[in-house]
């Protein structure tokens, strides 16, 4: 008795789902041309937190590659004008049409270089390819630790001097922390969002393209300071605008 | 031109049912869930001709494994506490579907065999003992129960086995060639030159959860964590251990490569009947351990 009222109720949700999905099918506008950007910039306030310079003595190689130029963690990169880089900006709410789901065909590059991940932190859409590389001469293992009840399975392969790129994508949207076992310090992220996606760059400025006209919900994150966000419209030649400020403690 | 662009718009609904469908058994099973899976067909494992059924499995696992593991087989059972890594591993999440002992890719399921095997092997340095006590179809509804705890068994298929030509004679060159892989992929910077388990990066080695972990010392006489016949070796450096900072080499060492780096890793281990030839050669040979660059 119960399992029937379940599987009727079942059928009748998504039998709402699928005539709503088909009324949106029929609205839709067959032109893409009219397709606008978000723009903005991310700034923090306070005095930017010290970051730790990092001890690389473990592998000589490493050492050798920032021999007359220190390297810093990056959990928090402030420029001078206070702009803060490394911020993963993404639509998180509003997305009706094709923009989210469509996968971008571009196939974004992180590299380990100088013990190092170029960049700190990478964004990506879900399903999108990218790949991993190394510039190194010395073996690394990218090891991305994603919670395996999301759908992404963590794994971990080693890539010696000269090893071939991996070449793969993440299922589902979700901050995915990766690191290198064998160079402790070497830590970063794998941004996945679902739609158009930016990151902030030196001076904290972003631009996510490819948004059709629309109000949104943008959401910046920032992998130590969290997230924020913003109510967005962007109207036919009209790039919406957003600005985010990050508080130190 | 309507009815086109009608058809490929219930091509697109029905795609997103699917991914509607799909999302719906994602997460964390609920307890009403894992019972229908627990009652459903699915619910076994295949080792060549043995069939698991995991339902049989429940009193043995209360009996034998509850302990460590759990009653929600999330590792925490009630003695998980008093296990204090690196010494005593943290025991298996199996809610996870995170197993070092494979003999698939990276990333993926193990197969029934695989978990069938670990279970009798047991895990040497922790408190995983050898549980060659139970019957063979114990193991088997054991393998069953276990696959009951994480969703990944109903969303996913174990990943393919990887392939393992068969062994080589062993020569002087195949041991002086496996030298030069075990320099050329730097497994040195954990386990040492001389395979001691004090390379430079191996005090700072950390498993998935963050708890401390160490490197196979290959001299002291302990028995890979993934076991120790030749095929075992191969398996475990190609598949790596998953959950723990081992990575997989299947990328980067041809699987010729491979059996002279198995080769050269037995000379490391201390006399024994099964690596007595490999420690001859590399006596003749007078090997001397690899340089770190």
């Amino acid at each position: 008795m119960k399992k029937t009222q379940y599987s009727k109720f079942a059928a009748i949700l998504s039998m709402l789902v699928l005539v709503g999905l088909g009324a949106l099918c029929l609205n839709q506008t067959v032109s893409a041309a009219a397709e606008g950007s978000i723009a903005g910039t991310v700034k923090f306030s306070g005095t930017a937190p010290h970051m730790r310079g990092i001890d690389m003595s473990k592998d000589p190689y490493c050492v050798k590659q920032h021999e007359n130029s220190p390297v810093n963690l990056e959990n928090i990169v402030v420029g001078s004008d206070g702009g803060l880089q490394n911020v993963v900006l993404y639509i998180s709410d509003g997305l009706t049409g094709n923009e989210a789901t469509a996968v971008p065909s571009t196939q974004p590059t992180f590299d380990q270089k100088g013990c190092q991940y170029i960049p700190h932190v990478l964004a990506m859409d879900a399903d999108q390819k990218f790949q991993v590389i190394s510039s190194d001469q010395t073996t690394h293992n990218i090891h991305p630790l994603p919670n395996a009840m999301t759908g992404n399975i963590p794994w971990n392969k080693s890539q010696p001097p000269g090893a071939p790129p991996i070449v793969t994508s993440w299922k589902t949207p979700e901050m995915i922390s990766v690191k290198c076992n064998i160079h402790p310090w070497m830590h970063g992220y794998f941004a996945v969002v679902k739609g158009p996606y930016a990151t902030s760059d030196k001076s904290g400025a972003y631009t996510i393209h490819g948004v059709p006209p629309g109000s949104y919900t943008v959401t910046a994150w920032q992998e130590e300071l969290g997230t924020q966000t913003a109510k967005v419209t962007v109207a036919a030649g009209k790039p919406g605008s957003a600005d985010f400020t990050f508080k130190g403690k | 031109m309507r009815s086109k662009s009608f058809l490929r718009c219930s091509w697109l609904m029905s795609a997103a049912a699917v991914v509607a469908l799909s999302l719906s058994a994602r997460a964390q099973l609920s307890t009403v869930q894992q019972q229908e899976w627990l009652n459903s067909p699915a619910a076994t494992s295949h080792i060549g001709n043995i069939t698991g059924n995991a339902k049989a499995a429940a009193p043995v696992y209360r009996r034998y494994c509850v302990g460590c593991h759990g009653e929600l087989g999330d590792g925490n059972g009630e003695v998980a506490q008093w296990l204090q890594p690196p010494m005593y591993p943290k025991p298996r999440d199996f809610q996870l579907g995170i197993f070092k002992c494979r003999s698939t890719p990276t990333g993926t399921l193990p197969t029934d065999q695989d978990l069938f095997d670990t279970i009798a092997r047991g895990l040497d340095r922790s408190s995983m003992p050898i549980w060659n006590t139970f019957t063979k179809d114990e193991r088997a509804d054991l393998v069953a129960w276990i696959k009951h705890f994480s969703p990944r068994w109903q969303n996913e298929k174990a990943g393919t086995p990887i392939q393992i030509p068969p062994e080589p004679e062993i020569t002087p060159e195949r041991v002086k060639a496996g030298q030069e892989v075990f320099g050329r992929v730097q497994c040195w910077k954990c386990h040492g030159v001389q395979g001691m388990a004090n390379g430079p990066s191996a005090s700072t080695l950390t498993d998935d959860l963050g708890a401390p972990i160490w490197p196979y010392n290959f001299t002291d006489g302990s028995r890979p964590k993934c076991g120790n016949t030749d095929r075992d070796l191969y398996k475990i450096f190609m598949t790596g251990l998953d959950g723990t900072p081992m990575p997989s080499f299947v990328d980067n060492i041809k699987p010729d490569e491979a059996w002279d780096l198995v080769f050269y890793l037995r000379t490391l281990q201390p006399h024994n009947a099964f690596n007595a030839k490999e420690r001859q050669i590399a006596k003749q040979l007078g090997l001397k351990p690899v340089s770190p660059q």
